[in-house]
């Protein structure tokens, strides 16, 4: 049974409203969420003001300024910049996507900008979720090309029309955004792979020069595995690359249909 | 050296912070409609058995099915219906593999509303026409 509250130790606290920066005439306000292991207290909202005369355009800019002027002990994770890693998916005005590719007038519909980390996941601290499992499902459909027939002597050849099948499939960056938005992944993410781990079986699935295609719908055959997707779209409209998971995993459904015709 | 245990790791917030949308919304209306549909089964089930044990029995029913509550009610039920099957043929077209662009996934998911709340008001046109 799903389970719609949050446990008591994750239960969210006000936390500390740190002073705004003195002369700046453009601030908006920031509430994040942050948690430290080191105290062990429950998870608290902090609210910080960003100088936007001073800051860059992007929630990732706003979140460096914070860590870099106000407090070196908020921590989350980047690196590229540019939406290529996936390193900064969080949870920014109530959607998950990449903090280097969200403008700060993006957000804030209400005034100000709410950040927390991917939602229903393990936090490590602040923002940083432990994506573990996340990875672990990734692995368990065996992401590589899987052949019986004996390696040519240069590449495994692809027409053309063949190759553009996997376009809106291998431009997956596996930031995560897509299935912590799935409200079946919060409530069976044990059981149920999720739509980013679903989206890279069908990148196999339709791969012409994949040779395991039977193998790997027998795996995902399952009531959990692929079964509890419900087309609630959340991971189409969270993904920060605009592709298309739910339909991915609707290609799916449909071989397992058409293999048994 | 003393070992430190790490205190638990919480769980990151989700339905109480993220942002609702048509799909999203829909698609727990489906599951709440679903549910609704047993209710209104045993609504069934009761005229029936009303129906099979006598005349008495049955202007009983009837009368309480005509009150302003029962109407109530049997408004409320047919639009659960309504609802549910709208909500169904948009399941069946998305099973197909059709309508996942991004501007036609949120415009079925909100004309089922449009859809099932107008197909339930021609029901009662047509029912309180026919008397």
């Amino acid at each position: 049974m799903a389970e719609f509250n949050l446990p008591q130790n994750s239960r969210l606290t006000e936390g500390k409203a740190w002073p705004k920066p003195a002369g700046s005439h453009k601030l908006t306000e920031f509430k994040v969420y942050r948690w430290d292991p080191d105290t062990g207290a429950n998870p608290r909202t902090d609210t910080y003001y960003v100088d936007r005369d001073d800051c860059g355009p992007m929630v990732l800019d706003a979140l460096i300024w914070i860590k870099n002027k106000v407090d070196p002990t908020l921590t989350f994770r980047r690196s590229c910049r540019e939406g290529i890693c996936g390193s900064c998916a969080m949870n920014m005005d109530g959607k998950n996507g990449l903090a280097c590719t969200t403008g700060i007038d993006e957000c804030g519909a209400k005034g100000k900008v709410a950040i927390y980390p991917l939602p229903h996941m393990p936090v490590i601290k602040d923002l940083v979720p432990d994506l573990t499992r996340f990875y672990a499902q990734h692995a368990s459909i065996e992401p590589w090309l899987k052949t019986t027939t004996p390696a040519p002597e240069k590449e495994w050849a692809q027409a053309k029309d063949d190759r553009e099948k996997l376009d809106g499939l291998y431009e997956c960056i596996l930031c995560a955004c897509c299935s912590t938005s799935c409200p079946s992944y919060w409530w069976n993410g044990d059981r149920y792979l999720g739509p980013a781990a679903l989206l890279q079986a069908y990148r196999w699935l339709i791969d012409s020069r994949d040779e395991a295609t039977g193998e790997r719908l027998d795996d995902l055959e399952d009531p959990f595995r692929l079964y509890r997707c419900h087309t609630i779209m959340n991971c189409a409209n969270a993904c920060p690359k605009g592709l298309n998971p739910a339909k991915a995993i609707a290609e799916v459904k449909k071989m397992m249909v058409t293999r048994q015709v | 050296m003393a070992e430190v245990k790490p205190a638990a790791r919480p769980l990151s917030p989700h339905l109480q912070i993220y942002r609702w949308s048509w799909t999203m919304a829909m698609s727990i209306a489906h599951r709440v409609t679903g549910t609704g549909l047993y209710l209104g089964t045993v609504l069934i089930a009761a005229w029936l058995i009303a129906a099979a044990s006598g005349p008495a029995a049955y202007e009983t029913a009837q009368a309480v099915a005509g009150s302003i509550l029962g109407r109530l009610v049997l408004f409320g039920y047919s639009f659960v219906l309504l609802h549910h099957m709208v909500g169904g043929l948009r399941h069946f077209v998305w099973d197909t593999g059709k309508g996942y662009e991004p501007q036609t996934r949120m415009n079925m998911a909100k004309y089922s509303v449009v859809v099932s709340g107008g197909l339930t008001i021609l029901l009662w046109i047509i029912v309180l026409a026919v008397g």
